[in-house]
């Protein structure tokens, strides 16, 4: 569970007073608002890489306030993606298990675990130079979920694809949700992306987070459903699954 | 309505561009005719025997040998300098910065006598003293390596400045979500990718050096087969009339510039760094 309360952050100019939200465990959250409404800025705050004025974080019942950036074990992929340009694409998805000083071995079946669920296997020796843009965002997932973290931060991480990847990535995210069991909070400008992931629709307008029902019209048959031929092993419709949220490292 | 020719509203009568491009080819041309023609000159000044001569001279050798020791720690010195400086003035905005900013600016501004005066008088203060109490410095092999560290290094950090500029914040930021402390993050993440910015600082730090004069002239001496380096064998050369000798030194010198344009040009930061310069 994420839970935020009064959270005031400075950011140069630009200040966020008084946050709070809550979004359940292994919930899909999507956060919307306007450019400039300070939906990076919480995401870094979540991260620990803006400075917090007042206020509390809490992550699946540890305060994480005050704690540094490496300590809050949250994955976070940004807009921009930020791979590293001089590894290859087997290095970002072993870097975190490699600071964590796991050994070769479990380096390599865990890199080839990730391989699999992001369909990532013939991009391993690769660096990501001249991935296309549906590829890098895999592996900045990828790189992400390495470590197995229970919250994900994704800061608009479908803007830069075309329509037909942007399908595909749906249905990847909602699986990979879904199979990990992870908290996701999903920064997007994108009704359609609310519409077909959250579970959870929050909105940062002039400062305040409010919760607001999901669109009346979602068609539920927009929704990657979980039983199709691309889930193989998920349960049915991830969002209407009761008590949905799988065992961590179900991977 | 017929508009009448010069009022207000005609079209300017379109003159042709000749002119402009033509003033931009000759006087951008004259400068670039005046480096080639320097070392055409040059190159023609001398023959083959002569640059044999000066290689077989024991004092020239002497004097290639200490111009590499010496301008490769000095290059050594100055990438130690210049990564953790070029960092910290990319990284992080603390009170303070504009002024070391413009420290960094003395070196490349001052004129090079005086850089060596300043070390001169500096080794003569009670702290200079006290340092050369255990290692001679003034008139010594090491106050050559000092002279050039004073002004290379600060090419260097400007290099290096202008190479961490160029990396993204952002691959640090989720590399400390990744679980990496600062110092991974630097190692792992920001060098690996600083790799051609290091190459420039380290090349342009090793030319400059090699080309120093001033400061060594002033603070190490003028003294053969001690603190002889190539430019200083330039000028005893031509201080006792051997025209042909200093200029076959100075041909190797612009052999050993040009490699280090090459690899610049080849290996490092393109022209972005050097720009900044």
């Amino acid at each position: 569970m994420i839970t935020v309360e009064q959270l005031c952050v400075q950011s140069g100019l630009f200040r966020l007073d008084n946050v709070s939200f809550e979004i359940g465990t292994a919930q899909y959250a999507v956060l919307m608002g306007k450019t400039g409404s300070g939906k990076t800025t919480l995401l870094e705050a979540l991260c620990g890489l803006k400075a917090i004025v007042a206020g509390r974080i809490t992550l699946l019942g540890r305060e994480v306030t005050r704690l540094k950036t490496p300590e809050r074990d949250i994955g976070y992929v940004p807009q921009d993606l930020a791979l590293f340009p001089t590894m290859t694409v087997r290095e970002q998805l072993g870097f975190a298990l490699m600071i964590r000083r796991w050994t070769r071995a479990a380096i390599e079946r865990r890199v080839g675990e990730l391989a699999d669920l992001l369909e990532l296997r013939p991009l391993l020796p690769r660096r990501p130079q001249g991935l296309s843009g549906g590829e890098a965002q895999r592996v900045a997932l990828g790189r992400a979920l390495a470590y197995q973290p229970r919250i994900l931060l994704l800061d608009e991480p479908l803007s830069a694809l075309d329509e037909s990847t942007r399908a595909g990535m749906y249905e990847l995210l909602r699986r990979v949700q879904h199979e990990t069991g992870v908290t996701t909070l999903h920064v997007t400008h994108s009704l359609t992306e609310a519409r077909v992931l959250a579970d959870v629709l929050l909105v940062l307008e002039q400062g305040t987070v409010r919760r607001q029902a999901l669109p009346s019209d979602l068609d539920q048959a927009e929704r990657p459903q979980s039983g199709s031929a691309a889930f193989v092993g998920a349960p049915t419709d991830a969002r209407s699954a009761p008590g949905r949220s799988v065992p961590r490292n179900a991977l | 309505m017929n508009q009448e020719p010069g009022s207000a509203l005609a079209p300017p009568r379109a003159r042709s561009d000749v002119p402009f491009y033509l003033a931009l080819g000759v006087l951008s041309g004259l400068y670039l005719v005046l480096i080639l023609a320097m070392l055409v000159a040059d190159a023609c000044f001398t023959t083959p025997d002569h640059l044999l001569q000066a290689l077989r001279s024991r004092e020239i050798q002497y004097a290639i040998r200490l111009s590499l020791i010496s301008c490769t720690l000095t290059t050594i010195l100055s990438l130690w300098v210049a990564v953790p400086l070029g960092y910290l003035l990319s990284r992080f905005p603390f009170r303070g910065r504009s002024l070391i900013d413009a420290i960094l600016d003395i070196p490349i501004v001052l004129p090079p006598l005086v850089i060596g005066l300043s070390l001169l008088i500096l080794f003569q203060t009670p702290p200079g003293r006290w340092v050369q109490q255990f290692v001679p410095i003034t008139y010594a092999v090491p106050s050559v390596i000092l002279a050039q560290f004073s002004v290379s290094a600060a090419f260097a950090v400007r290099t290096m400045r202008a190479a961490f500029d160029e990396i993204s914040l952002r691959h640090e930021q989720v590399a400390l979500t990744l679980g990496c402390s600062r110092s991974q993050a630097f190692w792992l993440v920001v060098l690996p990718q600083a790799r051609r910015g290091l190459i420039t600082a380290a090349t342009l730090a090793w030319a400059r050096a090699l080309g120093e004069f001033g400061p060594i002239l002033i603070f190490a001496g003028a003294t053969r087969m001690y603190t002889e380096v190539l430019p200083t064998s330039v000028f005893l050369e031509l201080s006792i009339g051997n025209i042909e000798g200093a200029v076959a030194v100075s041909l190797l010198m612009v052999a050993a510039a040009l490699v280090v344009l090459l690899i610049v040009r080849v290996y490092g930061n393109d022209t972005a760094s050097l720009r900044r310069l």
